[in-house]
């Protein structure tokens, strides 16, 4: 559902990613991983043309995504939760959910405000609270909850587990375990083999914006030289 | 006591205007980061637009529904400007749109002199509403108390859009990162001509609502400017509570400052600014400022070089011909070189700090008037040789710059350069209503050079020496370790200072040089003309460097000496037409569209296209 064809992004002069192909099917939960700056969240970018790539093509659902708007692509249906939250930290939790609000999609079981509660109890109970009263894990708890007021067909998850206590993170495993069952399928850009493992059904590698390795779990088991010499575990 | 009251209610009735115009350019700025400055010709369109309305209909339903509409109609017109001038220049790089805005004021003047006249308008009394009531027992007009009235539905009115719907909830999240905004699916496009049309119909609102304390004139959209500014920048920008409670504070105190300290009160409002800004750097109720929040970097630049030989031979050739004008050209085209040559001066120190210190001051005329003012007091009160007032001017404009920068430094982006702004508004105001001693309105004439310079030939020589050598001295300085500290200063402080420059020090010298240079440009000036009024330092003189540097090319050295050239010489050309304005305002609207690299920057890229063109330095 998703096909990056050779991409090329730069940041100015600096060549960031390089040829780099790779496809998602529906309902999959891919990894993306790889060590910091290996240009995960370039790609994640590049996706949403939050960056501009500058050749290469990338496909969703059939629909070219290189000459459109962040704001078309998102209405195509993918949902970005970026790596630094983001969120607004002047309005209400529901407030917040409000800006991510898309109209419902065709075939999909729209998500509303409390469906989204029962996944993540915590937003419920500070819904009126402003997001710069919130803890760091309810905040990333809030971004997801946010990106999916979109009724998302894929979910761009950029780093997720990155600096949040080691609880919470264990809970968003289960969140994202919980997405997964019904059926939405997500790019999760991480630096934790552990946490991807718990959630992904393959893994990407990438390091200098260049694929290592695309493959299951199992298999990157067997070759710790991958795992060692691309990731740091 | 009565009194008191009297005048506490006066003030909340002016503050009503000042609220709905200042609130219009805070969420024009907070969503689309676009310091517009033609809000106050918007404001003026409103009081005329709603002063025509008001002919036509009839009675209170008349008066009010004319309020309305001339609001509805200012909002399309902001729509209109948005659609057609900004979003072309979105783009391009941080605060370049302001040139755009300046290029509507100028539109906007002469459309509005082409319609309505020059004659001042007298704003019809609201039916209804005409006489007084006794307060008290002072005397308070029903206009006023209906104002007071208003505001506050007007302030609920807005809150309830921003906090209770969906579009107000899209702006505020959108104040606080518009491109995470888009990327939740949200089209900033509609979302930025939503807000400019919301924005643009306040001031207009603002007009139309005062015409019956102000009327209506084609000075008012400068006039508003200032206070909008100050009142947005007390109250924090993007704050609406702040604007309200910052417009009230502002409109009282300027009540209690005209009747206990009539010589003061222009002055009062930049004193309170200033105050509020020393202690709250961010506006009572603003948020701080992030560094790159506005998220527009633009291209990379193209490394400095030394001049190749071509262009320093050109330059050098350039230098020749303008050496021989006076005697082949009328003395009249003499004059107007050193016009151009005076103005080139202000416009390279204004590049100085804002190209190469990226500190974009909105008060530059403030250093070019006290140079001015300096060498004319001097002259005038102790007879001081031109020689001497000469020398003197600069230690004037420098010794201001050093505390302007002083205090505005602290700050960075929109607030620095609202604070210049407001700063060279005081000193402006000061200047004005100080008559006794600057002469006020009437200016200080009778400043000429000596004897050895009496005629336009050897004044000519004397600003070209003086003129080119200032010009040559700042490109000089911007290829010096001094001048790559200040540049590393401006692209990444944090880096600057991890390799041992102490970043605020060199922004700050490089301030109080671009002000001792621009008061060298001030005296040049004083001496070629024979004398000097408040114009000098008026925020136009200040924009009009602003525009000269943005046209000419931020990026390019000679960008400010280029644009001043072209910008002196074509209104010299142009203002022989009625209509100047507009055709003036029209061309750099689409200078702005067409080249947003500026002059000079898009030459250069024309230059690269092209086989010969090898040397694109400067
Ligand atoms: N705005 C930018 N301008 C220039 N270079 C950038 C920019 N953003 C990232 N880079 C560089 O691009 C490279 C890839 O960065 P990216 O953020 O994609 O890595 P990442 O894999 O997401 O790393 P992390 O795990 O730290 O999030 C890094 O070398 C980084 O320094
Ligand atoms: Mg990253």
């Amino acid at each position: 559902m998703l096909e990056l064809e050779s991409v090329n992004t730069y940041y100015g002069k600096a060549h960031i990613l390089n040829d780099l192909s790779f496809t998602l099917n529906e309902g999959e939960v891919v990894s993306l991983l790889g060590r910091n700056g290996a240009g995960k969240t370039t790609t994640v970018k590049s996706i949403m043309q939050l960056v501009k790539p500058a050749t290469g093509s990338i496909v969703f659902d059939g629909n070219h995504l290189n000459r459109l708007a962040p704001h078309q692509v998102a209405r195509l249906g993918i949902g970005y939760v970026p790596e630094e939250r983001r969120i607004f930290t002047d309005l209400t939790i529901l407030e917040n959910l409000e800006v991510g609000r898309q109209a419902p999609r065709d075939g999909l079981e729209p998500w509303t405000v409390e469906s989204l509660f029962k996944i993540f109890p915590n937003l419920e109970e500070r819904q009126n609270n402003r997001g710069k009263a919130l803890s760091g894990g309810e905040q990333q708890m809030l971004t997801i909850a946010r990106t999916l007021m979109g009724n998302p067909r894929l979910l761009l998850l950029d780093e997720p587990s990155e600096g949040i206590a080691p609880v919470i993170v264990e809970q968003m495993a289960a969140t994202i375990m919980q997405i997964k069952e019904s059926g939405l399928p997500v790019l999760l850009s991480e630096q934790n083999l552990h946490f991807a493992r718990l959630v992904a059904d393959r893994a990407i590698i990438i390091e200098s914006g260049e694929k290592k390795y695309d493959g299951s779990f199992a298999e990157l088991e067997a070759n710790p030289s991958i795992r060692d010499a691309y990731l740091s575990v | 006591m009565g009194l008191i009251f009297a005048q506490l209610l006066t003030g909340l009735a002016n503050a009503a205007a000042l609220f709905l115009v200042a609130s219009g350019l805070s969420l024009i700025f907070g969503v689309t980061r676009i310091v517009n400055f033609s809000h106050g010709s918007f404001y003026m369109l409103g009081a005329f637009i709603g002063y025509s309305l008001m002919q036509v209909l009839p009675g209170a339903i008349g008066f009010w529904s004319s309020v309305l509409l001339a609001g509805v109609a200012v909002g399309i017109i902001g729509v209109i400007v948005e659609i057609l001038v900004l979003r072309p220049v979105y783009k391009a790089p941080e605060l370049f749109q302001l040139v755009a805005t300046f290029g509507v004021i100028l539109v906007i003047q002469d459309l509005a002199l082409l319609i309505w006249g020059a004659e001042d308008v007298l704003g019809p009394r609201a039916p209804g509403l005409k006489g007084i009531v006794r307060i008290m027992g002072e005397p308070v007009p029903k206009f006023d108390l209906a104002l007071i009235a208003i505001t506050p539905f007007v302030l609920f009115a807005l809150w309830y859009l921003l906090t209770k719907t969906r579009v107000g909830i899209l702006v505020r999240a959108a104040t606080q990162d518009r491109e995470m905004v888009g990327a939740l699916g949200v089209n900033q496009a509609w979302l930025f001509t939503g807000v400019f049309f919301l924005g643009a119909a306040l001031a207009g609102l603002g007009g139309a609502i005062q015409l019956p304390k102000g009327g209506a004139d084609l000075l008012m959209d400068f006039t508003i400017l200032a206070s909008i500014f100050v009142v947005v920048v007390i109250g924090g920008m993007g704050s609406l509570p702040g604007a309200y409670i910052a417009a009230v504070l502002i409109s009282v105190l300027n009540v209690f400052g005209v009747s206990y300290l009539p010589q003061s009160t222009l002055v009062l409002m930049f004193v309170v600014m200033a105050v509020v800004l020393t202690i709250r750097p961010y506006g009572l109720l603003g948020r701080e400022e992030k560094a790159g929040e506005h998220g527009q970097v633009g291209e990379p630049e193209l490394p400095i070089k030394p001049a190749s030989l071509t262009i320093r031979l050109l330059v050098l050739a350039l230098i020749a011909l303008l050496a021989c004008l006076p005697f082949v050209a009328p003395s009249f085209f003499t004059i107007l070189a050193t016009d151009v040559i005076v103005f080139c001066l202000f416009a390279a120190s204004l590049h100085f700090i804002l190209g190469l210190g990226g500190l974009v001051s909105f008060g530059h005329a403030a250093f070019f008037g006290t140079g001015a003012y300096v060498a004319a007091l001097l002259v005038t009160y102790v007879g001081t040789p031109m020689e001497l007032a000469f020398l003197l001017a600069p230690v004037g404009a420098f010794l201001l710059a050093i505390i302007i920068g002083w205090l505005c430094l602290r700050l960075s982006g929109v607030y620095f350069a609202m604070l210049t702004l407001a700063l060279a508004q005081l000193v402006w105001s000061l200047v004005f209503q100080w008559d006794d001693f600057t002469g006020g309105d009437d200016g200080l004439v009778d400043i000429w050079p000596s004897a050895w310079l009496r005629d336009t030939t050897s004044y000519f020589y004397f600003t070209m020496v003086i003129g080119i050598g200032g010009i040559l001295f700042l490109r000089h300085l911007a290829h010096s370790p001094f001048g790559y500290a200040l540049r590393a200063s401006r692209d990444s402080a944090r880096q600057a200072e991890a390799t041992g420059i102490h970043t605020k020090r060199i922004q700050w010298v490089s301030f109080a040089i671009a002000g001792a240079l621009a008061g060298v440009a001030g005296a040049l000036f004083v001496f070629s003309k024979g004398s000097v009024f408040p114009v000098e330092l008026e925020i136009a003189k200040s924009f009009d460097g602003l525009i000269v540097v943005f046209l000419g090319g931020v990026k390019t050295l000679s960008g400010g000496v280029v644009g001043a050239a072209a910008l002196t010489l074509v209104q010299d050309y142009i203002t022989r037409f009625e209509y100047w304005r507009l055709a003036l305002g029209l061309l750099i609207i689409l200078v702005v569209i067409i080249a947003p690299n500026g002059i000079v920057g898009s030459l250069r890229k024309l230059a690269h296209w092209l086989p010969f063109g090898r040397s694109k330095s400067t």
